[in-house]
This record gives structure tokens, sequence and C-alpha cells, in this order.
């Protein structure tokens, strides 16, 4: 039982470790374009870096017809978008300052992030 | 490789105005290309000419941007498509359903009649059978969640997929593990939860289908302001009427629409006079008569005669494209009541994951035997219960739904914020010109002093308003028009604020405007006082006229109360919200004005930054306040309000400049809005909580707390239908917004 219970600890922290404290790999953008695939439940790239200052243009392009997927919502910058099946797909950001913007599905079920810097 | 006549392009990288000239000048030296028009607002631009595309688009990139050919899909080939691709969507979730549920009903019905354990070699044969047919439908039925599952692991997301296939796969892989070696658990513990696994699929997939199906069903209010629009017009080119495809309509073309026909773009009347009935876009239902000059808007529908007009706004520029924009952009935006389903959406389902993994070992340690198959269950059912996506549902559908409401009554939301912040108005600041009254006043007499000439003075105070601006110029002059006065040129034309105007006209010196005009040029207005009162108290404006600083004559002017202001403002008060009417009018005419709509509060004499003094003064007195105007003079008290409110005939300005627009004139419009915005929020204070006790009290259970107490532990099936169910619910709930209509008493 002892080693049952060592097993669910072990197994709590990883999640925590997994899902919490794991600093994902950034993909960093060149001429701040970046077109993102919405498949099977996530964004991806899903963590990207683009130069603050500077307008940003996204193209998702969605092949996940599940519900979760229509919308995309950037919080911080008040922006929410329907996002149509296939690559059409464009949003244009303003310049961002440097910093963290989030960005996810209605349901926060998918969840990118855009790092300006 | 297309050849048009004309190609539109979305231009990348055009961050300034200059940008403008440069693309617009490298497109115009590509051979071929004519006229060359770029919006700089939506970064289009639009080509004439037999070019290639693809050395328009070279062009631009050569002097550095970007450009992409635009897609042509109307907004109602992009819902149609929609429609196809839910109903495939729709299709394949009812497959993958009915495969999961052949499956599973059959086992669980078995499942309550025998008992699913596995002794004998025979069952463990007939179990591993179940057991692979079981590992089919979760290969085909359950594979999108197993894959999405697997995508957001490797991006270290935990998704809904997550937890179905956490939770099925649990169950499965348990069972399996009881099948091949039944001998290393206590024989209590060998019991097959196959049926589980398929239930859950194939419940969720339902929940989902049917979602699939009712999300469709709230974005109606966008489907029918789209069907507004007209497919085709019939335009007069070289004195020749065609039919052609509404996108090929020009600025400045000459339209023709027919009795019965959909006005195709906006424009302005030239030739004919008909009504025409609007009620779609500004929820009036009586037709509005049209004739030469006037303006119509697309979407509206000629009822009685024919018009021949002028297109002013074509595309996505017209009132109908705009009004469809500002729903859709509203539908999307979120009030605050949202944000904490936002937070705890996000955390929830690694949290979720922790919870379920300490019920197992819970059970493990303290629960009774066979403890190890209570744990599966526990850890089963957490998994599945949990699911947050209700909570992530439970805002947008009411908002989209409830904006969709208002528009089609006339009533424009910007964004959930302002839709929120109008069910909780305490306070109401109305003016009155335009607002309560039509805002268009009429002369109703005119008193000379000093032996002046009535003819003579109508000639003169004419003359000097034909520069001005102000609503009451707009009586005068229909006052002069009437008696046929011939108007002089005015000089030294000065409009005084909130006073009035001065000018000279035909070498005299002339002032026209309230009294505080007359004490301003210490002009003695005595022998009108008694006059001035009595008009006031008829709810006339009275107008001083000097002429060579002498008092020549007194015009009352009143403005009409709308017939059905007194009835939209017993409304208001009925909900409890305290009314406050604003005029620049002297206190006489405000008084008889509130006295006849039933307002007990009001300020007369008020200049424009007054009533942004006013709003600021109930705001720091703890009171949430909403300020209807009439969009234009009222512009600052409107943003300094919480909400404001604009009185618009639906044009740009007024669409953009308020946080509402009421498209029809009446008050009633203000009424319903709150009525609606009231409805709304409790929808979603609904859906939050139906939503929330899905997870709140459905994770307890799942867990076990109730086992000490009752003996209850959830069955891992019936949490696959609490969560289908959940989703399910709270799109409904907000389906109903749908027949939600204003009480009118």
């Amino acid at each position: 039982m002892l080693m049952i219970n060592i097993l669910g600890a072990i197994l709590i922290a990883a999640i925590i470790y997994w899902f919490w404290l794991y600093k994902p790999k950034q993909i960093q953008t060149d001429d701040n374009t970046v077109t993102i695939v919405v498949d099977n439940g996530v964004y991806q790239p899903g963590n990207i870096k683009v130069a603050a200052n500077k307008q940003v243009t996204l193209t998702f392009n969605r092949k996940d017809s599940a519900p979760c997927a229509e919308t995309v919502i950037f919080p911080a910058l008040d922006i929410s978008k329907s996002l149509a099946m296939g690559d059409d797909n464009k949003i244009t950001l303003p310049a961002l300052k440097a910093g963290e913007y989030d960005f996810h599905c209605q349901m926060q079920m998918y969840k990118g992030k855009l790092i300006a810097e | 490789m297309s050849n048009k006549p004309e190609q539109n392009f979305i231009i990348e990288g055009a961050n300034c105005g200059s940008c403008v000239a440069k693309i617009e000048k490298a497109l115009k030296s590509v051979q071929g290309a004519n006229n060359v028009e770029m919006n700089f607002a939506e970064r289009t631009v639009r080509v004439e000419g037999s070019v290639e595309q693809d050395t328009l688009i070279k062009a631009v990139e050569n002097i550095g941007y970007g450009a992409k050919p635009m897609s042509n899909k109307s907004d109602q080939d992009a819902l149609d498509e929609k429609a196809k691709s839910d109903d495939a969507h729709y299709k394949k979730l009812m497959r993958n359903m009915m495969f999961a549920l052949g499956v599973g009903v059959p086992l669980m019905v078995y499942g309550l009649i025998f008992d699913m354990s596995v002794s004998t070699t025979t069952q463990r044969i007939a179990w591993f059978v179940v057991g692979i047919v079981t590992l089919m439908v979760m290969a085909v039925s359950g594979k999108q969640f197993y894959k999405g599952a697997w995508q957001a692991f490797k991006n270290h997301a935990a998704n809904m997929d997550t937890l179905i296939a956490l939770g099925t796969g649990t169950a499965w892989l348990y069972s399996m593990f009881v099948v091949i070696a039944p001998s290393l658990l206590p024989e209590v513990a060998r019991h097959v939860y196959f049926e589980a696994s398929s239930m859950i699929i194939g419940l969720i997939s339902l929940g989902l289908a049917f979602e699939v199906k009712a999300r469709g069903r709230t974005s109606q209010a966008i489907k029918r302001l789209i069907g507004l629009q007209a497919k085709t017009a019939r335009v007069v080119r070289q004195g020749q009427e065609q039919d052609i495809d509404i996108t090929d309509v020009q600025k400045n073309d000459h339209v023709r629409v027919r009795p019965g026909e959909k006005i195709p773009v906006d424009g302005n009347v030239i030739e004919g006079s008909s009504r025409v009935d609007e009620s779609m876009l500004t929820g009036e239902p009586m037709p509005v008569s049209k004739q030469a000059d006037d303006k119509v808007v697309a979407g509206s529908i000629n009822k009685s005669g024919t018009l021949l007009f002028e297109a002013t706004h074509v595309g996505h520029e017209t009132t109908l494209a705009n009004i469809i924009n500002m729903v859709k952009r509203a539908q999307n935006s979120k009030p605050s009541i949202g944000r904490l389903a936002d937070v705890i959406s996000g955390i929830f389902v690694p949290t979720v994951m922790i919870i379920a993994v300490l019920a197992a070992l819970a059970w493990l340690n303290f629960g009774p035997e066979p403890s190890i198959a209570y744990a599966v269950v526990a850890l089963t059912t957490v998994l599945i219960i949990a699911c947050p996506c209700a909570l992530g549902l439970a805002t947008p559908m009411s908002v989209m739904v409830g904006v969709g409401k208002a528009a089609e009554s006339g009533i424009l939301i910007r964004n959930g914020e302002s839709l929120q912040t109008t069910s909780k108005i305490t306070t109401m600041i109305l003016d009155k010109t335009g607002t309560i009254t039509q805002g268009a006043p009429q002369v109703t007499d005119v008193v000379t002093f000093n032996n002046a000439d009535k003819n003579n003075v109508m000639q003169l105070v004419a003359s000097l308003e034909s520069s001005s601006e102000h609503p009451l110029a707009e009586a005068i002059m229909q006052h002069a028009k009437k008696q046929n006065v011939t108007l002089s040129k005015a000089t030294d034309f000065d409009a005084i604020t909130g006073k009035g105007v001065s000018g000279t006209v035909n070498g005299q010196t002339l002032l026209f405007g309230n009294k505080a005009l007359m004490d301003k040029y210490e002009i003695a207005v005595d022998e009108a006082t008694e006059q001035a009162h009595s008009f006031a108290k008829e709810a006339k404006t009275p107008m001083y006229f000097a002429c060579n600083n002498q008092l020549t004559a007194l015009i009352a002017v009143a403005d009409p109360i709308k017939e059905d202001s007194a009835e939209a403002i017993k409304r208001l008060q009925n909900n409890g919200i305290h009314l406050v009417m604003l005029t620049g009018d002297n206190n006489a005419t405000a008084q008889a004005v509130a006295q006849k709509v039933g307002i007990d509060d009001f300020i007369a004499e008020v200049l424009p930054q007054d009533k942004v003094n006013e709003v600021s003064k109930r705001q720091q007195q703890g009171e949430i306040v909403g300020m209807t105007g009439d969009g234009i003079n009222d512009a600052p008290a409107l943003a300094k309000a919480d909400v404001g409110f604009a009185i618009g005939t639906g044009t740009d300005v007024a669409i953009e400049s308020a946080d509402i627009t009421l498209m029809r004139g009446s008050l009633h419009g203000l009424a319903d809005a709150i009525a609606i915005s009231s409805a709304t929020i409790g929808n979603i204070k609904q859906n939050l909580f139906g939503a929330f006790i899905y997870n709140v009290a459905g994770i307890p259970i799942a867990a076990g707390v109730l086992y000490p107490f009752f003996g209850l532990l959830l069955n891992p099936v019936v949490a696959g239908a609490a969560m289908a169910l959940s989703s399910l619910t709270v799109v409904t709930n907000a389906n109903r917004l749908r027949f939600f209509k204003p009480n009118k008493s």
C-alpha cells in the first residue's frame, strides 16, 4: 500500500510539473507572421515569441470541426474572431507592448500564448 | 491564375496613412490596372482592369508589403458553408454515438440483470471478445477524443479530451487487466467496466451532436440580418436597366426598386415616392414614406411605389453591413460576469486529475473491499463528470442570443460589458429634445413689440437663422418657407453656445435666442416677461428677437412630445429606475414637459458641458447612470455615462459613438434594452449556476463523499450522461432567451 501511495504522490507531482511548471518551447518569428494550425484540441505552435511594437499577423488554419475550435479570443486585446474551416482566418494584431498575451477558445480548452519582446 | 475585371486584396503590413499612397502607386504602375482604391481602415484594396492576379501581388510585395486575394465568399456563402460543415459534423457524431451506444446499451442491460464478474475460463474468453469490441468502439467512435488528448498532452495542455480519454481508458485498462490476470486481484474485485467506456463515448458524442445543432440556432439573429440582404439589384446604366449581382453595384449607380422588392444598397432617392418598411432594422412597425432627397437603407422593403435612387454606400459600407458587423463583434465579447468562469476553467483539468488521483488513493487506503474496484470507479467518474465545457459555454451562448435578440428589436449593443451594465442602471438621464420630444420643433406664435411688422420680423430672423444648424433654426426656416419669405444675406454670424445667435442682416444688428442672450447684451425684455411665462407654461419655448439692441419680437416654438414617451417612461419607472430630464430650455417649459410625461426630477437651462457634470455628479452619488440622447451634442455625456444610449436613425456616427444605439425613435426601445439586458444577465447566471452545479456538486459525489453516509457512489455512465447533459442544458437554456418578450406594461 505504501508503494501505491508513493506512486500516487509521484503521479500528482508529475501532473503539476507537466501541466503547470513546465515551460514549453517557444517558436520565434522573423517577420511577426505566424500560421497556427488548430487541430485535435490544440494550437500549434501555441507558444510564440514575436517582436514588440510591431504589428503581428496570425493566420489560423482550422482543421478541427469541434465547436470549441470555432472562436479564438485574445482577452487582453479584446479581440475575438470566428474561425472558418481552412486557412483563410487572418487576424492582424496591433503593435504589442512587451509582455505576454494569452489566446484561447471560448471554453479555454485550446490555449496559446504570444510573448512580445 | 485569374484574370478578372475587378480584384480585391487584403494588404499586409500597411501601418500608416502614407502606405496607402505607396501601394496605390505601385498597383497603378502595373499595365492594365485602372482604378485602384485602397481602404486603409479595412486594409483592403480594389483594382479594376484585366491583370494577372500574381502580377498585382508581386507589385505590392516588391515595395515591401504583402497582398492576399480576398475571399469572394459573401456572408451568405460563408453561412451556407458553415451550415454544411455543421451538418456533416452532426452526422459524424450521430454515427459515432450509434455505434458506441449499440455496443454499450446491451452490455449495460446485461450488467443490470447478470453479474459482470470474471471467474470461469469461458467468462474470460467471452469478456476478452467484448473487450476487443469495446476497443473498436474506442478506436472508431472515440478516436477524436484520444487524438485530441494526445496532442494536448504533447503540448503540456489538458482539455476535455484529456478527461474523456483518461476516464474511458482507465475503465477499459482495468477491465482488460481483470480479464487477463484475474488471479492478481481479490475475487470481489474481478468486475469489468467495458460498458462504461462505450456508454461514455456514446453519450458524450450524443451531447456534442445536440450541442452542434443548438449552437447553430443561437446565431439565428445574424442569419436573419444577413438574409435581409438582397442578392441582385436593378441598376440603370447608360439608360439601360439591368439586373446585376449585388456585389457589382458601384457608388453613384442609379438603382430602381419596384414595390415588394428589397432595397439592395444605401442611397438617396432621386425619383418617385413610396412607403418603405424599415421594421427589420429599426423595430418601428409603421412603414416610412420616402420621396426625393430621402435616404433609403439596404435591407428595408419597398412597399407601395417605385423608387429610383443613387447608391451612396455599397458592399461592406451599408448600414446593414455595419449592423451585422457590430452584432457579430458584440456577440463575441464577454461581460465581466463570465471572467470568473474563465479563470476557473483555465486551471480546471489538471486540478481535476489531481482530485481523481487523491480520491482513488483514499478508496485504496480507507475504502471497503474490493477497494481497488471502488478506486477505479471513483477515478473514472471524477474524470468524466468534471469536464468544464459547460462553464466555458455559459456566458458566450447567452450573450450571443441576447445581443441578437436586441438587434432584432432595433437595439444595437456594442459589447458584452455594456449589456451587463445596462441591467444595473439605477438612474437614467434623458435629454429632452429628440429623446422625449420629437426633436422637430414648430413655430406656434409670433408676438411683436414696438409696432414691428410680423412679416419683416420673420424675414430678418429666417435670414439670420439660415446659417444656423440648431434644431430651432429648422423650425424657423420651415415657418418662413410656408410664408414665402425671401431671405437676405446674413453677415458677422455668430452662434453663442447655449444662448442663441447674432449677426447682421440688411445693415441691422440682430440677436435671436433665450433670455440669457438678452441679458448678455443688456437688452430690456420686461414687456415680454408675462407673455414668455405663459408660453413656457404651455411647454412652448419663448425665443427673444432683438433688432438694433431693442426687443422686437417673441417667437414661441414648441417641440411636440412623442406619442409613446409617457408610456415608456412609466415602464422605466416601474423597473425602479430614477429618471432625470435635462434640457437647455427654460425652467417653465421644462416643467411643463416633465409634468406631461411624468418625470419629477428635471434640470432646465443646461449647457452641453453641464450634461457631463450632471452625469458625473450622479455617479459620485453612487448611482449607475445611463444617458440617453440623440447622438451628436450629447456625445460627451453619452461617453461619460456608465452606458450611453444614442437615439439614432441608424447612421454610422450614432452606431459608432454610443454603447447602445436605439434604431427607432421611441423610448420603448430604451425600456426594451433594459429588459433584454436583465433577461440576458439572468440567463448567464442560470447557466453559470447550472454548469457549476454539475462540476462543484458532481466532483465530490463522484469522488465518493456521500458513500460513508448514504452508501452512494456514482456510476461512470451516469457521470458521462451528466457531462453530456451539462453542455446541452446550457445551450438550451441560452436558446430559451430567443423567445423572451419584453413586458410592455
